[in-house]
């Protein structure tokens, strides 16, 4: 049953920045075309688990495995030419590059990305900023170029890292769409996330992360009984 | 008119020619050192030597091997910039997790032991190189000797050839990203270490196109480049480290304001870009066309 090995599995994740141990067991699994969150507080290591998948962070220990290939001592540039898009928190859009150049820069990785026509209809503002410099854009614009400028590339396996945060209500109900369209699409998501109420709109499962491991899986229908369990997690 | 301020056109113009021939190696070397530390964060010390070594080459090949001008023009960056990609690979790319400071040091004792070598082989007295093209016109108000047009055309066409693949394509979109953001850059599968070896390498060639330039016109010397990298350095500090286009005309626009200060006031011909980078320094500290960093 190939559709049960997950497509992305981490085994005991322990990630340092320089002596300061932050990653202590990060364990959990995606399977193919499943939207699944990291949830936690700030500080717990959400985007640290994300830059550790993508090999930005380098000082780590344990099993990433995408697919049958096992990255953890890959270098991060060909982490990404497996399939994997990332999009960081900080968003990550060039200052010294236009609206175009930013969204062309990330070279395919696989045949089956998004046709730029098909990106400007998810992000129809895009199309109209093509020439700006790309950190003129709104903060809500500049996510979206975050997010599509990995869409192009053919990537299977999406990070996201809080795409939400502080964005305007409307923006975050069209990341919302989008991030739904893109599950139809069969892509597979790991998101990371503080909005409970956005999670729940757009996830299968959630992961709860404390202290640089994962303390609970929830799934997406089980969310409701277990609301107090998990607020009392995140603190809301 | 020229008479009114006491200066014959003759003067005037022959030293605005002068001014615009070292503009042309100022731009071109400033320019080789701005992409290098655009990309590598290297303060390339080396580049002076790296010069010497194009004119050098240039001589050699000529008299080892009776390759003529026109094949070194064309060898000499290649060859030269291979040298460079392979001390990128064996030293700098170790340093890169350092210090700025080490980087530069790594080059600068660089320098130091290929100006040695060559001094011990050939002497510091210099080596002439005959000039591939003698003879000039006459423009009426000035003499151009066709050789030092064909270094100021060659300057400029190779100066915007490198600013329009920098902003304009885009292999030049990699560079202008990794350069703010290497590590994202990578993430996206883009081979940084590799973009960072082969820019080191055309930065070097560069030096080198200008040192092939220069031989004929100055004679081959050992010590040639550490004595115009000096002012070069002055160069990239007025203009500012970050810029492409700002390396280019901060070079051209020195150059002549050197070949002016000859006129109008020789004696300060020698200090005038220093004087300049100073008063750059107090008022824009990172430089005319630089954005902090
Ligand atoms: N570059 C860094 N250097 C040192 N410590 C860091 C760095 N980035 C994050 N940390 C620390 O690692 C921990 C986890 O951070 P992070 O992964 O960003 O958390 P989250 O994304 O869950 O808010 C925090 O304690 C944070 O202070
Ligand atoms: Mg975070």
């Amino acid at each position: 049953m190939a559709e049960m090995s997950p497509l992305l599995d981490v085994r005991d994740l322990h990630a340092w920045y320089g002596e300061s141990h932050v990653l202590h067991g990060m364990t959990f699994s995606i399977r193919k075309g499943e939207v699944v969150t990291l949830l936690g507080r700030n500080g717990v290591g959400k985007t640290t688990t994300m830059r550790s998948i993508m090999g930005i962070v380098q000082k780590r220990t344990g099993s990433i495995r995408y697919g049958q290939t096992e990255t953890i001592g890959l270098p991060s540039n060909n982490i990404a030419r497996l399939g994997i898009g990332y999009c960081p928190e900080e968003r990550g859009i060039f200052a010294s590059l236009n609206v175009t150049e930013n969204l062309l820069l990330p070279p395919a990785v696989k045949s089956s990305g998004l046709s730029i026509g098909e990106v400007h209809t998810l992000f129809p503002q895009l199309k109209e900023r093509a020439r700006s410099q790309g950190t003129k854009l709104s903060g809500g614009e500049q996510q979206m170029l975050a997010i599509a400028r990995i869409l192009r590339t053919g990537a299977e396996l999406l990070l996201l890292d809080e795409p939400t945060e502080g964005l305007a209500p409307v923006i975050v109900q069209h990341i919302g769409a989008v991030i739904r369209d893109l599950k139809k699409r069969g892509l597979t998501i790991l998101l990371v996330e503080q909005n409970l109420h956005f999670a729940v709109t757009v996830a299968d499962r959630h992961y709860l992360v404390e202290h640089g491991t994962v303390v609970d899986e929830i799934e997406n229908g089980q969310l409701a009984n277990n609301r107090q369990r998990l607020e009392a997690h995140l603190g809301v | 008119m020229f008479e009114l301020i006491g200066v014959p056109p003759q003067a005037l113009f022959g030293q605005l020619l002068l001014g615009l021939i070292n503009g042309a190696f100022y731009a071109l070397l400033s320019l080789g050192l701005a992409v290098i530390f655009g990309m590598l964060n290297v303060i390339n010390f080396a580049h002076g030597a790296q010069y010497m070594m194009g004119a050098f080459g240039a001589w050699m090949m000529l008299t080892y091997l009776g390759i003529p001008y026109w094949g070194a023009l064309l060898l000499v960056p290649i060859v030269i910039g291979a040298l460079g990609i392979l001390l990128e690979r064996l030293f700098l790319a170790r340093l890169y997790h350092l210090d700025h400071l080490y980087g530069l040091l790594l080059t600068f004792g660089l320098a130091l032991i290929f100006e040695g070598l060559f001094r011990r082989q050939y002497g510091s007295s210099g080596l002439p190189y005959t000039n591939p093209i003698p003879g000039g016109t006459n423009l009426g108000f000035m003499f151009l000797p066709w050789y030092r047009g064909w270094v100021i055309i060659v300057s400029i066409v190779v100066c915007l050839a490198t600013w329009f693949m920098i902003e304009k394509t885009k292999l030049g979109s990699y560079l202008r990203a990794a350069t703010e953001n290497p590590t994202l850059v990578r993430a996206f599968g883009i081979n940084v270490p590799r973009m960072m070896t082969l820019t080191y390498g055309f930065g070097v060639g560069l030096a080198a196109l200008a040192g092939v330039l220069a031989a004929p016109i100055y004679s081959v010397n050992p010590i040639m480049g550490s004595n115009l990298i000096i002012v070069v350095f002055a160069v990239v500090v007025i203009g500012g480290m970050g810029s492409i286009m700002g390396s280019i005309l901060t070079g051209f626009g020195l150059g002549i304001i050197e070949g002016l200060t000859k006129v109008f006031y020789p004696e300060a011909s020698n200090t005038v870009i220093f004087v300049i980078m100073a008063i750059v320094l107090m008022i824009r500290p990172a430089g005319l066309f630089g954005t902090p960093r």
